[in-house]
């Protein structure tokens, strides 16, 4: 069982208030991810619930018992590091061992589990290397199979891809990914990537300066978008933002049309502006389109062969029930 | 990226440096020659370099003077005293400041480290008189004591650096791990602190093996450790420059070895981290 | 993750080398302050409390104290300028490509792992002595006049001795800021057509110029108490007497407490201004 729940939780540095009061609940099972600009305050939110930092005010529970004043070994949860956090003068054995050693396991019950998670890992031929003598992706495994064998109520991870190359990071989405569909155990996971929200998450939580911007499904936040900060981050390329005359016709401050909701037309298109850099990607074409009355380019996706090159003027057509109405205040407007 | 060199060019650096690291090393070599000659041919002119008769009866005419096994003993309590009394007040300061750090840490890093600066003559009378007044002047306990206190700031310094490289995620990880403190440091601190630890203690022995102020000023016989043994050994006539010469081999011999060791560590331990 | 707890036991933690060097330095220092002030000569079972600046006055008025300030100067000067420049040039080549570099390493750090007293006698024996040392074999190899250094060039002499000393330290220290120039910023330089001359001067230079001044600051902070050298091979003799010498002389040899006292705070301050500039370096280091 791992539900989570964060009744006015808040955390102050000192005088700073990173974390201003928040109430949060994470149900069992479920994979949430905290998402956000770097120095939003997602990791000292993760941190709360491990424990590794105090709260200053507010309760947390764990499966309805309250954990605010628990040690982080007493919560039961498991975390897996940014910079995987490996012990450099044990072999892989004995760190994914360390916590049932801790926790005074029996022997045998211990080498069931490592042997269970290292196959499941794939690490059994290394189970005698040092982390020192590892990739970063094996690194990475060793971290979470010493976060498995606890069998935890959750498991947190802390920006667990960061660290790793491109390729890399999507094959250990997967695998984590995997991974909860098997255990069916809750993870809350924190990330700066909204690629790594939307592809792996249940729920994504937005934060702001330690404030929660929207919590919802990525579809959730990819159709209604609670503000312009949340269209902005949540989608890629980024939504595109207009404001002005155009905005003001749609009876908005501000309104937002991603660029796959654009339509190129051959001509008497609502935007007419010139093809600035183009991004050919083979599938897709991501044109930069430079529009006279406005400051920032529009990104728009078209088809994968475009005949449109650097300089070219193009008509442009947004998808009437695809734009999204802000007001003064950057909210939603149904 | 390196670049391919041609051999050419590595030859001709090579025996320059090797020139030039000969005759840097000359004098000790030649100490290390002149300790197995006769007294004879220690003052032969023309100097013989490497073809007398090799003979080791210096190092045991050495080792038979009355004092010689004394100043060595004290040489060790002492070196390995201080050192070990200063890393034991120095591993929580270290721990402390490198895991807890307050606003006020870097102040009372710095100002440990001026304590460092002060010249030993602008508390030298006090010293002696102290040391009168409790009756340890020639004690092998007052210069532990105070080779302790003047490397104090090096060995918290060093052990500083070396405790802050450990990841506080590390740490963490122990404790989500459900590690309480007796096994954090057990199984997790101690073991990744160790060699750093063991660098410190390697290089402070070497400091306080050669302190040549406060050794020879608070000893005269029995508390003499090396330093003031071979300080005795002014007397200018030729007639003992083997001896001498096997005397000094025997002083710098274990502490030039444990120097090839530290090399890396005594960058950073006399430069306060300052140089990388 | 601190917590009111941990740190409260951290300054536990703490206190104890705290108290000891505090006492260290406080106690004795007090001491010789207080001595500074008094006219105290056991010998002469002279004691009077209380003489205002009397010894600050003939301690620094006397011809001693400012022929030892001129030593002094002279004896750090230049050793700092020996062991920079030979320590920049060896550190340069140190780092070029050639075959058993540990080993020449080795053979250049040795110095300074021997002990004071001992490069001393070597020194002073076995090459300085006019009739068996090694540079009267050599000056006569050449057919030259054997020099009796320590008695004609005492000072020069002991330069030689202590830089022996020294050099290592300075090369060790500059070669490892030589190491952590990235070989990138050289390569840039050189496709940017800088000749390997202008290359030194306006990149590897600058690179070194923070390790020189702190090995600058060091070796002066370790050069003003230079004892042992001096103790073993002229015993302040022949223009050798250096402050600190001079204090130790006054206080320990001529048993005038009081005026080897005021001579010890006067070096106490001359080494506190070295230090300041010292501790702001390692301050900003330990910013980041």
């Amino acid at each position: 069982m791992g539900r989570i729940t964060l009744d006015k939780v808040q955390k102050k540095f000192g005088e700073v208030e990173v974390i201003p009061p928040l109430d949060l609940t994470i149900e069992d099972g479920e994979f949430v991810v905290f998402v956000g600009p770097s120095g939003c305050g997602k990791s000292t939110l993760l941190r709360l619930i491990a424990g590794l930092e105090d709260v200053t005010s507010g309760e947390i529970r764990i499966d309805g018992s309250p954990a605010t004043n628990l040690p982080p070994a007493k919560r039961g949860l498991a975390m897996v590091f940014q910079s995987y956090a490996l012990y450099p003068h044990m072999s892989v054995r004995k760190n994914i061992a360390f916590p049932m050693k801790m926790a005074g396991m029996d022997q045998a019950e211990q080498e069931r589990r490592i042997a269970k998670a290292a196959e499941a890992l794939n690490l059994t031929d290394y189970l005698d290397r040092r982390p020192g003598q590892l990739s970063g992706g094996q690194r990475q495994r060793v971290a979470i199979g010493r976060a498995i064998v606890r069998e935890p109520a959750a498991f947190l991870f802390d920006e667990p891809l960061s660290n790793l190359d491109a390729a890399l990071r999507v094959g250990m989405r997967m695998e984590i990914s995997e991974l909860h569909a098997k255990l069916q155990t809750t993870m809350v996971y924190v990330t700066h990537d909204q690629v790594e929200a939307m592809t792996m998450a249940d729920k994504i939580v937005v934060l702001r300066a330690g404030h929660i911007e929207q919590v919802g499904s990525p579809l959730e936040l990819y159709h209604s978008p609670r503000n312009t900060f949340v269209a902005s981050f949540i989608g890629s390329p980024k939504m595109n933002l207009l404001t002005g005359d155009i905005a003001r016709s749609h009876d908005a401050t501000t309104i937002g049309i991603r660029p796959e909701h654009l339509d190129v037309v051959e001509s008497e298109g609502t935007f007419v502006g010139r093809v600035g850099v183009s991004e050919h990607l083979g599938s897709d074409t991501f044109f930069h389109v430079h529009i006279p009355q406005m400051e920032e380019p529009m990104t728009v996706r078209a088809g994968g062969e475009v005949g449109l090159r650097h300089g070219d003027t193009i008509h442009l057509h947004p998808q009437a029930d695809k734009i999204h109405r802000f007001d003064d205040r950057g909210l939603r407007v149904a | 990226m390196a670049r391919a060199i041609t051999t050419q060019k590595k030859i001709m650096w090579t025996v320059l440096s090797w020139g030039i690291g000969l005759l840097i090393f000359f004098p000790i070599m030649w100490t290390f020659l002149t300790s197995f000659k006769t007294e004879a041919a220690a003052i032969s002119d023309p100097p013989v370099w490497f073809f007398f008769d090799w003979t080791l009866e210096n190092y045991s005419a050495v080792l038979e003077r009355s004092n010689y096994p004394l100043a060595l003993m004290n040489s060790i309590v002492i070196a390995l005293g201080s050192t070990l009394l200063g890393i034991i007040i120095a591993v929580p300061a270290a721990w402390a400041m490198a895991f807890v750090p307050g606003k006020r840490t870097k102040d009372v890093l710095l100002w440990m480290l001026s304590t460092k600066m002060l010249p030993a003559v602008g508390v030298l009378y006090p010293l002696v008189l102290i040391a009168k007044y409790f009756g340890v002047m020639d004690s092998r306990i007052l210069l532990v004591v105070i080779l302790m206190l003047i490397n104090l700031p090096i060995i918290v310094w060093m052990l500083y650096t070396y405790f802050r490289e450990i990841p506080g995620e590390i740490l963490e990880a122990a404790r989500m791990d459900g590690a309480n403190l007796k096994n954090e440091i057990i199984y997790v601190l101690t073991p990744m602190a160790l060699p750093g630890i063991a660098s410190t203690i390697l290089l402070n022995i070497i400091l306080a093996w050669n302190e040549a102020f406060w050794t020879i000023i608070l000893t005269t016989v029995n508390a003499a450790p090396l330093t003031k043994f071979i300080a005795s050994f002014s007397a200018p006539e030729g007639l003992f420059y083997a001896k001498l010469s096997a005397a000094s081999i025997m002083a710098i011999a274990p502490i030039l070895i444990m120097g090839w060791f530290s090399q890396k560590q005594l960058v950073r331990g006399l430069t306060f981290g300052a140089v990388k | 993750m601190a917590t009111e707890h941990s740190r409260s036991s951290a300054r536990l933690m703490i206190a104890p080398a705290v108290f000891v060097l505090l006492v260290w330095m406080l106690v004795p220092l007090i001491m010789t302050l207080y001595f500074s002030f008094a006219d105290y000569r056991p010998l002469r079972a002279t004691f009077e409390t209380w003489i205002g600046f009397d010894n600050y006055a003939s301690f620094l008025t006397s011809s001693s104290f400012l022929s030892s300030i001129g030593t002094t100067l002279w004896m750090v000067g230049s050793i700092l300028l020996i062991t920079i420049l030979g320590g920049v040039l060896l550190a340069l080549l140190l780092d070029r490509p050639m075959f058993g570099q540990g080993i020449v390493r080795i053979l250049v750090i040795a110095p300074f792992f021997v002990m004071p007293t001992v490069s001393a006698l070597v020194w002073k024996n076995m090459f300085f002595n006019v009739d068996n040392g090694l540079f009267s074999y050599l000056f006569k190899f050449f057919g030259a006049q054997p020099f009796d250094f320590l008695s004609q060039l005492p000072l020069f002499s002991i330069v030689i001795i202590v830089a022996w000393q020294w050099l290592p330290f300075a090369t060790l220290i500059l070669l490892t800021a030589v190491q952590s120039l990235s070989s990138e910023q050289l390569e840039a330089a050189e496709m940017d057509g800088a000749p390997a001359l202008s290359r030194f001067w306006h990149i590897i230079l600058p690179h070194l110029s923070r390790a020189i001044t702190v090995v600058i600051l060091i070796q002066t902070i370790f050069l003003l108490s230079i004892f042992a050298e001096i103790f073993v091979t002229t015993n302040g003799a022949f223009g050798t007497r250096t402050l600190t010498y001079l204090v130790y002389q006054r206080v320990l040899e001529s048993q005038n407490i009081g005026l080897g006292s005021a001579g010890g705070i006067i070096a106490v301050i001359l080494a506190n201004i070295v230090a300041i500039f010292l501790m702001r370096i390692v301050g900003k280091n330990l910013d980041n």
